[in-house]
């Protein structure tokens, strides 16, 4: 016996069920159809279209008047149902009664009205059905005429975009702050809104509608700030609510939308309903994707067949010729979550994938949105993405298979990918920028910025290099940190200064460390790196220093150590030196040495006599002469005009001064300074890291020497006229030198990587920013200009100085 | 002394070891270093570096093993053995902490010497 199916609502929902149906089981019902609307069923989601122009009303007609005839269907378009009778299962509209043994509900939605005086006033229209797309083709037949649109979603942009193409002059009002924020984060948000006005379609976000302003027809839209906007038509869009007046009425389960099962049937086992008006695990949706999903099942459930609806994960593109926009799933930041982004500013691509345990949860695209599917496919499916994090973003065509040649996957990026996060710059200014003359790493530097901030991706960057320039490009000698890490000593203090890393772990972590803690070669630079540039944070780590540094003292070969306190100058008292004889003596040092920076060297001290012998010193006001760091030496002097017969200035004074402005600072490597009285240069100033050499105009500072290795004459940084601007001038230049050298690199061996002329600019030159080095390195020695040998004199410390414990005697047993 | 059984000796606190550092002690066979590692593992090798002897104690320690301070030959605190291109091995002793104590075996470190 063939059942009675009653449909109310014409729309695509019921349309895609009654196809199935047909398809599955033909002649199991005979079917009544009640639309609202006095036509067939056509692809709502193409009203965008028809409003802009692009598509006529036949062209977006899915089911019309002959395919409901050809399937037996009786249709009562334009005649509104007015009740349902459960008991008696009909349906009761203007012509009567109509009964049911199956009814389906498909009263879609209706579109959400926001109540502001005024709201009722002719020219106020909503966008849910073609009489309102015809309704504002009509009003964007008057010459600049105005429109204003409330809502700044997908419906509200889609009708601002279709307005545009038809000649009105366009303006958004959006309450959020950015457009679209159920499907877009805030960035492409931005791009969008951008996007938008580049279009002459004005955006106001944060824009509270307070009344539509109009006598007998709408005349403005005005806005809580008190903002007024002229408007022939006024277009409201700012969200849908389900239709369920009728199912409320006939005592359905009702929440925000009518209530179904998995299988689409109500609380009355007769009723089945699908589309935008039901509420299914709490979810409503406004979407095609879902509505589609929801048919098929109840088109098997009429049919008497199993079907299971689940919900559905949506996905939306934006209806805007031009736009290319693509987001699905959930986007926002949590701590579980971690995201991927690749970001080409100027052409206005943005792509984002929020994962969740090496799975993508979310993606939004903005610009390029080809590979939306693919990305919605895994994400839909759960996919384990772990394999292919590394290539991820560029999307299937890099995705999968055997980890790309480095060379390779560079060569295969799109020239929008973006390469340098921190200044937002993409293969493409790179790969230009090379063949525009930039043919070394420094060259891409300087001209793009990339790689010049935290420097990770000066990897990449050299790749580009090799890949654009092939053979012609030699890569340079930079070599890695260590074997903890791919970064050079350059990229980690960058990384450090970019990121504001403060601590080894957060180093390690940003820096991708192999190892756990690091080794000796890479904690003692970063430990100097982290002191150097955050002296108020960071936490000295002697266990991350050498030997010598960790005691103070100078290990020997027979694993005593040397000790070697600071005279000042070089200049020393009858009182200092009894009190190093008698150390001497007490401590039976076997050597005792003058050393090349005019000062005595005790050697031959065993470790747990350190603590003693240094109390003793400090006793005489002897304090460590850091003959063991890297950090300020010694500054030699001669005797100026103090004695000397040719002596233009008190060198020896200046030099006093020198050191006990600068004794106990921790520098890349070690520094050695001089101060000569006359160009005879008695004190060697013109082979130290800085020198001074007094005239009878003033002082000549000149820095970058050497005497060791490599033998090198100081070069030339300026001349100052008195000996608070030589000061200056030494203190800036040995902080620029400690915020940017790395570690173990002489200053000769760092001036010749940067160039004397870029020291001078911003030592010599720059009045401010020498005043700023000074300042900076000021601040660093009020923390850690501290005599290491005073702090470490007293007993308690001593201890640790010494064996932990003696067996010779418990073993002897 | 009975071989069979372990007898550990009390040689003093964790806490007296620096984290990522060392003390030493004496023994009838030289000085013993005592490591103890970032995630607070204690190691007992010979405090002399197979290569000029520098006295591993006051090296860099990172990971499980430690740099000599002397020419930078790395040490496995595990094994003893020096790690390449370098070559060499370093005595290594049993130590264990019981409750915040640091122990030895000396029966072990009278081995240790005879072998």
């Amino acid at each position: 016996m063939t059942e009675k199916l009653v449909v109310i609502g014409a729309g695509m929902a019921s349309g895609r069920v009654l196809e199935h149906l047909f398809e599955s089981a033909p002649d199991a019902y005979d079917v009544t159809l009640f639309g609202a609307e006095p036509r067939g069923n056509y692809n709502r989601i193409m009203l965008s279209p028809v409003l802009s122009g692009e598509k006529t009303y036949e062209e977006i007609v899915t089911h019309d008047a002959g395919w409901y005839a050809a399937h037996g269907v009786i249709c009562r378009f334009g005649e509104a149902v007015t009740g349902i009778d459960r008991d008696r299962k009909v349906v009761l509209s203007e012509a009567g009664e109509t009964p049911y043994d199956k009814l389906l509900i498909a009263t879609g939605s209706a579109p959400f009205i926001i109540p502001v005086p005024g709201k009722d006033l002719p020219g106020v229209i909503t966008y849910r059905d073609l009489d309102d797309t015809n309704a504002m083709i009509a009003a964007a037949e008057k010459p600049g005429g105005r429109a204003v649109v409330i809502g700044g979603g997908l419906l509200g942009l889609e009708a601002a975009a279709g307005l545009k193409l038809r000649g009105m002059d366009v303006t958004v009002l959006h309450l959020m702050g950015h457009v679209m924020e159920r499907q877009l984060d805030p960035t492409a948000g931005h791009l969008l809104k951008a996007d938008l006005e580049s279009r002459g379609i004005r955006v106001h976000t944060a824009a509270n509608t307070h009344e539509i302003v109009g006598t007998d027809r709408v005349e403005a839209v005005r806005v809580d700030a008190g903002t007024e906007y002229p408007a022939d038509i006024v277009c409201m869009a700012v969200g849908i609510r389900p239709e369920t007046t009728l199912a409320k009425a006939a005592g359905l389960a009702c929440g925000r939308g009518l209530h179904v099962d998995d299988k689409m049937v109500t609380s009355d086992e007769s009723i089945l309903a699908v589309g935008e008006c039901v509420e299914h695990r709490g979810m409503c949706y406004g979407l095609v994707a879902p509505l589609y999903d929801m048919a098929k099942v109840a088109a098997k459930t009429l049919a008497g067949a199993e079907g299971a609806y689940e919900g559905s994960l949506t996905s939306t593109k934006l209806k805007v010729t031009g736009v290319d926009l693509f987001s699905a799933g959930d986007f926002a930041d949590a701590d579980d979550r971690e995201e991927i982004v690749l970001r080409d500013a100027a052409r206005g691509v943005y792509k984002r994938l929020v994962l969740q345990a090496n799975r993508i949860i979310g993606v939004v695209m903005y610009g390029d949105t080809a590979d939306g599917a693919w990305f919605f496919g895994l994400l839909k499916d759960g996919t384990d993405i772990s394999e292919m994090r590394e290539t991820l973003i560029f999307g299937p065509a890099y995705a999968g298979g055997t980890p790309l040649d480095p060379m390779a996957a560079v060569a295969a990026l799109p020239d929008e990918a973006e390469i340098c996060g921190c200044n937002g710059i993409c293969k493409g200014q790179i790969t230009s920028a090379i063949t525009g003359g930039a043919t070394t790493l420094d060259g891409v530097r300087q001209t793009t910025k990339a790689s010049s901030s935290c420097g990770t991706c000066t990897g990449l960057v050299e790749r580009l290099l090799s890949v654009t320039l092939g053979d012609a490009y030699a890569a340079p000698a930079a070599q890695p940190m260590c074997k903890c890490t791919d970064l050079t000593h350059e990229d980690v203090r960058r990384l450090i200064k970019s990121q504001e890393l403060k601590a080894m772990p957060a180093v390690w972590q940003a820096g991708h460390w192999k190892t756990s803690c690091g080794c000796h070669v890479c904690r003692p630079a970063l430990n100097y790196y982290l002191l150097s540039d955050w002296p108020d944070d960071y936490v000295d780590d002697g266990q991350s220093r050498f030997v010598n540094e960790r005691n103070h003292a100078n290990i020997q070969k027979d694993g005593t150590f040397s000790v070697v306190p600071r005279m000042w100058g070089g200049i020393t008292t009858p009182d200092e030196l009894r009190a190093i004889a008698d150390a001497a003596d007490k401590f039976s040092v076997p050597t005792v040495k003058v050393t090349g920076g005019q000062r005595i060297d005790l050697l031959g001290v065993h470790k747990q006599d350190l603590p003693s012998i240094w109390a003793d010193l400090n006793a005489a006001g002897l304090v460590s002469g850091h003959a063991y760091a890297k950090g300020l030496r010694t500054v030699k002097t001669c005797v100026g005009t103090d004695h000397c017969r040719f002596g233009t200035q008190d060198s020896t004074g200046l030099g006093i001064k020198i050191e006990k402005a600068m004794w106990g600072s921790w520098t890349p490597h070690k520094v050695k300074m001089a101060v000569s009285g006359c160009p005879r240069n008695c004190a060697e100033a013109t082979c130290k890291d800085v020198g001074v050499i007094c005239v009878d105009s003033g002082y000549e500072v000149s820095v970058a020497g050497a005497a060791g290795m490599d033998v090198k004459e100081t070069e030339f940084l300026a001349k100052a006229e008195t000996e608070n601007e030589t000061l200056d001038l030494i203190m800036a230049f040995t902080q620029i030198y400690r915020e940017n050298a790395k570690y173990l690199d002489r200053p000769y061996k760092w001036v010749a990587k940067v160039g004397l002329d870029w020291v001078k600019e911003r030592v010599v030159d720059d009045l401010d920013n020498r005043a700023a080095l000074v300042a900076r390195f000021k601040h660093s020695q009020s923390i850690y200009q501290v005599d290491p040998w005073a702090e470490r004199a007293n007993d308690t410390v001593t201890e640790k100085w010494s064996p932990m414990a003696d067996l010779t005697l418990e073993a002897a047993e | 002394m009975n071989a069979q059984t372990e007898t550990w000796i009390d040689i003093g606190a964790l806490d007296d070891i620096p984290v990522r550092g060392a003390r030493v002690i004496r023994t009838r066979v030289g000085c013993v270093a005592l490591f103890r590692t970032a995630k607070d593992e204690v190691f007992a090798i010979d405090d002399t570096c197979p290569h000029k002897k520098g006295p591993l104690s006051e090296g860099i320690v990172h990971g499980k093993a430690v740099t000599c301070p002397l020419h930078n030959w790395v040490i496995s605190l595990e094994t003893g053995l020096v790690k390449a291109p370098d070559e060499g091995s370093v005595q290594t002793y049993p130590v264990r902490v019981s409750e915040g104590r640091v122990q030895l075996d000396p029966a072990q470190l009278a081995q240790g010497a005879g072998a």
